[in-house]
C-alpha cells in the first residue's frame, strides 16, 4: 500500500508538495485507501496525546506508539517531590495499557534508532515500523559537550523525571544542616521556563523546614529570571529571605565532581554540597539522527499549522523538539500541540481541507506548599508572517501567590495525566 | 433557545476566512480540544476544582466565557484565556461542549449535607435550576454531577460576593449562610 501511494505521489511530481498542504484538488486525488499508519515516537505528554486524538477523530488509521520505557514521569509536579511534598513519584507516574485499550493503539516498548524518511520506515530495537505519516515527540537531550566535565550521578540534573529526580531528592536529604545547594540554569530556550525557579522555591522551602542554615545559590545562565519574575521574587522574598542567593548571567561551563565545585566561563568557582546542573538542550537523540533539526543545530523546524517537519516530508515533530513559535516548551503545549498535529494529520489523510491551529498553554509553578501561579496563552497562527503567535491578551501571570491557583493546579496535573493515560 | 444567528454568522465568516487562505478556520473540536487539558477529554473533567464542561448550557457557557473575558467574572486562568478568543469562537466552543455526554462524577459527599441542601434547594433555587440542577434553562448551567470541590469554591464565593450573582438570584437566597451554601454544594454534588 505504502509502495503504491508513494509512486502515485512521485508521478504527481511537484503536485505531491502541494497534497501535503491540503489543497482541494491534490489531496482528493491523493486520497489513502486500506489501511493507513501513523507511527508515533515517545510517549509523553506530546506523543500519547496524538495518538489517542487520531484514533479518536478517525479509528480507521492504525496508530503504533512506540516508546523505550513502559511508563513516564511527568516533569511537572517532579518539582514538588524535590521539595518533599510528595511521597514518592507514583502520583506523577502513568502507564500505557489503558490508554492502548480504550483507543485501539499499538504501544511498543522498543528502543528507535533510526527512521527512514524516503522509506517511510522506523527502525527499532523491535524491528522495523512502517508509516504513512510519522509523529516524533521525544523530548529534550542536553548538550552535554558545553559543560565540561559533567557527570549527572554525581550533579543530577533531575530535568527528565524518575532516578534523576529521586537522586536529586536522596542528595537533598542527606546534606548537613548550613549546607549550600547550587543549581545551574542554562540559556533559554529549554524545557519549561519557570521550572528552573520553581525548583529553586521548592528545594528553599525543603532548606527551610529540614537543613538549618544552609542556602541555595543559583546561577542563572540568563541575563534574568526567564518566566514568572515579579512573582519568583515576591515569593522568594515573602519566604526564602536568605536562602535563595540568585545570580544572573552567570553561565556554568566546567565542573569538578571530585571537588564539588562549578566554574563560571572559567574565572569563577563556586563550591557546593549538593550540585543540580541543568545543563544546556536540544531536540531528542532522533531527531537529530534522522536530520529534523534545522540550521540552528538545535531544534526542528515545522510548518505552524500542521507540526509538519520543513526537513523531510510525512514526518511531524511535536513538543519540546519543536520550533513552536511563541509557544512555551511546556507540557500544556505539547499536549495541545499533539490534538493540532493529529487533527490535521487526519484531515490530510482523508483528503479534507487542514484546519487553522488554535492552542492553549497553561502552565503552573508552586512557591510554597500552599501557593501557587500561573501563566497562560492561546495561540495561533499569522499567517503574514507563518509562525506561531499569542493571541492579545491571552498572555499572562497570576497577578499575586495565589492558594486558589495551588488548588487548581492539582486538579491540572490529575487531569492532564489522566487525559494522557485514559 | 438556539440561537440561529450565531450559527448564521460562524458559517459566513468561514467562508470569507476560507477563500483568503488554504486552511479553513479553526473548526470547533480544534479550539474545545485546546481545553481538554485542564477540562478533561471532550469537557469530562477528573480534577476536583475543575468543572466539567461536558453536556453545559450553551447560553451559559457563552455567558461565563464572555463575562471572564469582560472582567465581570473573576477568574485565575479563565480570565486571561478567554481574551484570547473572538465572541464566534466562544460560541464554537459552547456547541461544540453542549453536544458530549456529561459524565457525572462520584465524589464523596454528607448525607446530612445533602438533606439540608435538598430543602435549600426546594425552597430557594429549583424554580432555575431545574431537575435537581440536572437540566439548563437559558443561562442557568447544569450543576448536578459537577466535583464537590468545584461546587464549593463556587458557593464560596457566592457567599463572600466574589462571583456576582443576578437580582433574580440575589433576591432569593440573600438569607443563605456560609454553612448553607456549604450544604447546597453537597447537595448538587450528590446529584446523579
Amino acid at each position: 500500500m505504502t509502495m503504491e501511494r508513494r509512486n502515485f505521489l512521485k508521478l504527481l511530481g511537484a503536485g505531491a508538495g502541494a497534497a501535503t498542504l491540503g489543497l482541494a484538488g491534490c489531496a482528493t486525488q491523493a486520497k489513502y485507501t486500506g489501511a493507513r499508519k501513523v507511527v508515533v515516537i515517545g510517549g509523553g505528554y506530546g506523543g500519547t496525546i496524538a495518538a489517542k486524538y487520531i484514533r479518536m477523530m478517525d479509528p480507521s488509521v492504525e496508530v503504533t506508539l512506540i516508546e523505550r520505557n513502559d511508563h513516564f514521569v511527568s516533569c511537572p509536579f517532579s518539582n514538588l517531590y524535590i521539595g518533599g511534598l510528595m511521597q514518592d513519584l507514583s502520583t506523577l507516574t502513568i502507564k500505557y495499557d489503558k490508554l492502548a485499550a480504550n483507543y485501539g493503539i499499538k504501544v511498543v516498548q522498543a528502543e528507535v534508532s533510526g527512521i527512514d524518511a524516503a522509506g517511510h520506515s522506523v527502525t527499532t530495537s523491535k524491528g522495523d515500523f512502517k508509516y504513512d505519516r510519522l509523529v516524533v515527540s521525544p523530548g529534550i537531550e542536553f548538550r552535554t559537550d558545553e559543560i565540561k566535565g559533567y557527570d549527572p550521578e554525581i550533579m543530577p540534573h533531575a530535568w527528565k523525571a524518575g532516578p534523576q529526580t529521586v537522586l536529586l531528592r536522596k542528595q537533598l536529604e542527606a546534606m548537613k544542616p548550613g549546607g549550600t545547594v547550587i543549581l545551574s540554569i542554562p540559556l533559554a530556550p529549554f524545557r519549561c521556563p519557570p521550572g528552573p525557579y520553581e525548583r529553586t522555591s521548592m528545594i528553599a522551602m525543603y532548606l527551610k523546614q529540614h537543613k538549618p542554615g544552609s542556602k541555595i545559590i543559583v546561577l542563572d545562565a540568563n541575563p534574568d529570571i526567564v518566566s514568572k519574575k515579579g512573582l519568583f521574587l515576591k515569593g522568594w522574598k515573602k519566604h526564602y529571605e536568605g536562602i535563595v542567593d540568585y545570580r544572573p548571567a552567570k553561565k556554568v561551563t566546567e565542573v569538578d565532581t571530585r571537588k564539588m565545585t562549578v566554574m563560571i566561563e572559567g574565572i569563577e568557582e563556586v563550591k557546593g554540597d549538593v550540585i543540580n546542573v541543568i545543563p544546556p538542550q536540544k531536540a531528542g537523540q532522533i531527531a537529530h539522527a534522522a536530520g529534523l533539526v534545522g540550521d540552528d543545530k538545535r531544534w526542528c523546524p515545522v510548518n505552524p499549522t500542521t507540526f509538519e517537519s520543513t526537513k523531510h516530508k510525512d514526518i511531524h515533530v511535536i513538543g519540546d523538539s519543536s520550533i513552536a513559535g511563541a509557544m512555551p516548551k511546556s507540557g500544556y503545549s505539547a499536549n495541545s500541540e499533539a490534538k493540532v498535529c493529529a487533527a490535521n494529520i487526519v484531515a490530510m489523510m482523508n483528503g479534507r481541507e487542514v484546519t487553522d491551529m488554535s492552542a492553549v498553554n497553561t502552565c503552573y509553578s508552586f512557591l510554597s506548599a500552599k501557593e501557587a501561579v500561573s501563566v497562560t496563552g492561546v495561540y495561533q497562527v499569522n499567517k503574514e508572517k507563518n509562525v506561531i503567535e499569542a493571541a492579545p491578551g491571552s498572555v499572562g501571570v497570576s497577578p499575586d501567590l495565589s492558594e486558589l491557583e495551588a488548588v487548581y493546579a492539582e486538579s491540572w496535573i490529575r487531569n492532564i495525566l489522566i487525559e494522557m493515560s485514559t | 433557545m438556539r440561537k440561529k444567528w450565531s450559527e448564521l454568522a460562524l458559517a459566513v465568516s468561514a467562508l470569507a476566512f476560507s477563500a483568503a487562505a488554504y486552511a479553513v478556520p479553526p473548526s470547533a473540536a480544534m479550539l474545545s480540544n485546546a481545553c481538554g487539558g485542564c477540562h478533561g477529554t471532550n469537557g469530562i473533567s477528573a480534577g476536583p476544582s475543575m468543572p466539567s464542561l461536558a453536556g453545559q448550557s450553551k447560553v451559559f457557557f457563552v455567558d461565563a466565557m464572555k463575562k471572564f473575558k469582560s472582567g465581570e467574572r473573576n477568574g485565575t486562568v479563565m480570565s486571561r484565556l478567554a481574551k484570547g478568543y473572538s465572541d464566534e469562537q466562544i460560541v464554537a466552543m459552547a456547541d461544540f461542549f453542549a453536544k458530549q455526554k456529561p459524565q457525572p462524577q462520584s465524589t464523596p459527599v454528607d448525607p446530612v449535607l445533602v438533606a439540608k441542601g435538598k430543602a435549600i434547594y426546594d425552597n430557594a433555587c429549583k424554580r432555575c435550576h431545574l431537575e435537581n440542577g440536572k437540566e439548563f434553562e437559558d443561562d442557568t448551567p447544569v450543576v448536578a454531577g459537577q466535583w464537590l470541590k468545584y461546587l464549593q469554591i463556587q458557593t464560596d464565593d457566592f457567599n463572600t460576593g466574589k462571583r456576582k450573582m443576578s437580582e433574580k438570584k440575589l433576591e432569593r437566597v440573600k438569607s443563605l449562610s456560609g454553612a448553607d451554601w456549604e450544604a447546597v454544594a453537597h447537595f448538587y454534588a450528590s446529584q446523579k
